[in-house]
């Protein structure tokens, strides 16, 4: 299946349909690289815009908007946010986190040649690549790009476009976009789960697996059984807009009675509380092997995080209601989420304090990719923290729709997933390209991002337990929030240093695509079956099928001699297995 | 070890024992079956919710969509014939239980649109009553379904043609089956839910 391919295939399908997983990698990293790009404009917007409300939008505002001398009018705020987290979920991380690292690990770590279905593979990228250009194109239709926020609840994004064209074919757009980028999460998700499942090289059992290929797997199943579940949802809202039926629809604007809006968000949400921890995952993973490779110690309870990852997914299915405190669902119904919700704290500090117990007496080497999983640790506490607030009924209707819960999605999102979107390319770079990335910039980026993600989302998490609510244009307008205006202003300045600062990553991987020192076969002295493989890994991955002896963690063995790290396929000793 | 980039036998073994093509069709139905599941519940909430539901038959023609039930419950059989042929190796019986599959599923569809026109001319559609949404949608997404299924029994068919299948080489025949009869399976459901209870 996988062995029997061209060994010299022409430009075309080396590079645009290829059907060898590590091009097929890279082809998403540089999709999710642009998306972050376009997203991130559009966060420093909207950013911009609460700092200076009266004033016109940067670089954009004279252009779009010369009848009001370049103010931002609230429609198109509303599409900068909408967007911006369509786009970020989506096309940006989805394609980095699962599409990128997803492709280019598992076969590697799991000792595999390519994936299962490596035309299916590839078939899961263009239909991604359709759906983003089927998102940027919305912006060009009449009205505009959708505007119902990237939780597109009905009935906001499911009145009828047939009997108010006024409402433009923006959601229309969004919704087929997201169709696409479904259909490819799903047909990843087979592959990888069946790439797990089946083609594991000789030796590797499931529990010798790398965490990272663990983190993705649960991802898999995730969104193999949610994406279709908000598939179905998205396909009632299409057509209560498209035929004018009223699935999601209530009160004058229904054209039959009966509709539910609610069931939107139920529906929504059973997919939308999964879909956190389908983009997390793969991260925590990450950081299981980041951590235990620059301590130079095995991961601390291998296996219990592993086994509270899948309790996390498990119990990240029965959750959803918690976003749902204040639309009118049952209280006592509530009082059930909140349950859920807080046990799924256990399992979570089962990980985390294996996280710092594989720190604990660590002969620790802070290495770029280091520097960025401590980054994960520390954001990540925090925002698995604050999300006990959200958790909690009574508390939660305060916090409800104000930027504390923006701040707390951004810090257990934006930042732990974006810190390991950095984490993984600085890690992976070396094999993926063969050079290696620089690792002062590399340094000095993590700093300036740590400092100033931290001041524009611990801000939020500020104005937001002061009141101040998410997805307004003009906060001005409102006498109580008026105080808060330094703060959007401080928020503002940060969010331009946080873009500021993302240039030198860009030089960095860019320049050093190019130009970048050789790399060697093993540089961060690791002993995951990736590291195995020759650098950069040719057709096939491995020049003889690895056989492997023990799990990928086993540092300071007494069976590696003089040095410290014990490849999981090294000959050197058969016999030992944790 | 071997230096020698040449296909390893041993590297192709599969780790559940499971073909990885049938592995895959198995988790593509599960994410069918939440799909359906996203679409039944949605159907049984909107239906409980409601207290103007009118009763199903004043609608439906529920004699003829008894007659389609049946018409894919035979396709399923005629499915499961050509599965059992290609097994002992009978590539002409496969290729004939193939066609009464893909000739019978077209029937199920013609009929299922005929109903439509037939409903349609009675001013029932999908914008009539809450009732009238679901059953298009519903419907309309396993008819869909329907078609892709044909779609993929065409290429089987002339897959088997070509003489691509053998009793040790079936795999692409068992897993369009296997999608087939979850097709039908669904039906089964929609049929009871939407037109007898
Ligand atoms: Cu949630």
């Amino acid at each position: 299946m996988s062995g029997d391919v061209d060994p010299k295939p022409g430009f075309i399908r080396t590079y645009v349909f290829s059907t060898d997983h590590k091009m097929i990698a890279k082809q998403y990293l540089f999709l999710g690289i642009f998306y972050l790009l376009i997203a991130g404009l559009f966060a420093v917007q909207i950013r911009m815009q609460l700092a200076h409300p009266d004033a016109e939008a940067p670089l954009i505002g004279k252009a779009l908007w010369p009848q009001t001398d370049g103010k931002m009018p609230p429609e198109f705020y509303n599409m900068l946010f909408t967007m911006h987290g369509s786009l970020m979920v989506f096309f940006a991380i989805t394609p980095i986190v699962i599409g990128a690292f997803g492709n280019f690990v598992i076969p590697l770590q799991i000792g595999a040649k390519d994936m299962a279905f490596p035309i299916l593979n590839m078939l899961s990228f263009w239909v991604m690549f359709i759906g983003g250009i089927v998102m940027a194109a919305s912006f060009f239709v009449p009205h505009g790009a959708a505007t119902a926020g990237w939780t597109a609840y009905a009935s906001l994004s499911s009145s009828s476009e047939v009997t108010s064209p006024i409402l433009g074919h923006g959601q229309t757009f969004w919704l087929l976009g997201i169709a696409f980028a479904g259909t490819s999460s799903l047909m990843g998700g087979i592959n990888y789960i069946v790439t797990v499942l089946n083609f594991r090289c000789r030796g590797m059992k499931l529990l010798r697996m790398p965490l990272t290929t663990w983190g993705l797997f649960f991802t898999a199943i995730l969104n193999v059984l949610w994406v279709p579940v908000v598939a179905a949802a998205l396909f009632m809202v299409l057509v209560d807009r498209l035929f004018g039926t009223s699935f999601f629809m209530a009160g004058p604007l229904a054209s039959v009675e009966g509709g539910q809006p609610l069931l939107y968000q139920h529906l929504f949400w059973g997919f939308g509380h999964p879909e956190v921890y389908i983009l997390i995952l793969p991260v925590w993973g990450l950081v299981g092997d980041l951590l235990s490779v620059f301590s130079r110690k095995p991961a601390f309870g291998y296996k219990a995080t592993v086994y509270s990852m899948a309790t996390i997914v498990i119990l990240s299915q029965i959750v959803w209601g918690h976003h749902l405190f204040t639309s009118g669902m049952n209280p006592l119904l509530g009082h059930v989420f909140v349950f859920l919700t807080i046990t799924i704290s256990v399992p979570t500090s089962i990980f985390f304090l294996n996280w710092l117990a594989t720190l604990w007496r660590g002969a620790i080497r802070l290495t770029e990719p280091m520097l960025y999983a401590l980054g994960i640790v520390f954001v990540f506490c925090i925002g698995g923290l604050t999300g006990l607030f959200n958790a909690l009924q009574a508390l939660d209707i305060y916090v409800h729709d104000t930027y504390f819960v923006v701040g707390h999605f951004h810090y257990t999102l934006a930042a732990s997933v974006l810190f390991g979107v950095f984490a993984g390319i600085h890690y992976w770079f070396p094999k993926m390209f063969g050079r290696n990335m620089n690792a002062r910039m590399a340094k000095v980026h993590f700093c300036l991002t740590f400092i100033f993600l931290n001041c524009v989302f611990f801000s939020m998490m500020y104005v937001g337990a002061g009141g101040h609510m998410r997805r307004i244009s003009d906060p001005t307008t409102y006498t109580f929030l008026k105080d808060f205006q330094v703060w959007n202003r401080f928020m503002g300045y940060s969010t331009l240093a946080l873009a500021a600062a993302q240039l030198l990553f860009a030089w960095n991987f860019f320049h050093s695509l190019f130009f970048g020192k050789k790399a060697q076969q093993n540089p961060w002295q690791a002993n995951t079956l990736e590291w195995s493989a020759p650098t950069p890994p040719p057709h096939g991955n491995f020049l003889s099928p690895p056989k492997v002896a023990r799990g990928p963690y086993e540092f300071n063995s007494p069976l590696s001699g003089d040095r410290d790290w014990l490849m999981q396929d090294d000959p050197a000793a058969t016999a030992s297995d944790s | 070890m071997e230096a020698t980039s040449s296909i390893d036998p041993e590297l192709e073994f599969t780790s559940t024992g499971v073909n990885s093509s049938k592995l895959g069709m198995w988790i593509f139905l599960a994410s069918e079956v939440m799909f359906f599941t996203g679409l039944i519940g949605s159907y049984i909430v909107l239906r409980l919710g409601s207290d103007t539901w009118p009763d199903p038959s004043q609608h439906l023609a529920t004699s003829v969509l008894a007659i389609n039930t049946f018409v894919l419950i035979c396709s399923s059989l005629s499915m499961v014939l050509g599965l059992q042929a290609i097994s002992q190796g009978d590539q002409k019986k496969l290729t004939k239980y193939l066609l009464i599959t893909i000739l019978l599923g077209t029937t199920f569809l013609v009929i299922k649109v005929a109903d439509y026109v037939h409903m349609i001319h009675n001013n029932f559609t999908i914008t009539s009553s809450l009732f009238g949404s679901c059953y298009y949608f519903l419907t309309g997404f396993h008819g869909l379904h329907v078609a892709g299924g044909i779609v993929t029994l065409v290429v089987v068919l002339i897959m088997a043609k070509k003489g691509r299948f053998s009793k040790s080489h079936y795999d692409m025949v068992e897993c369009t089956g296997l999608y087939w009869h979850f097709v039908d399976l669904v039906w089964i459901i929609l049929f009871a839910i939407l037109c007898l209870v």
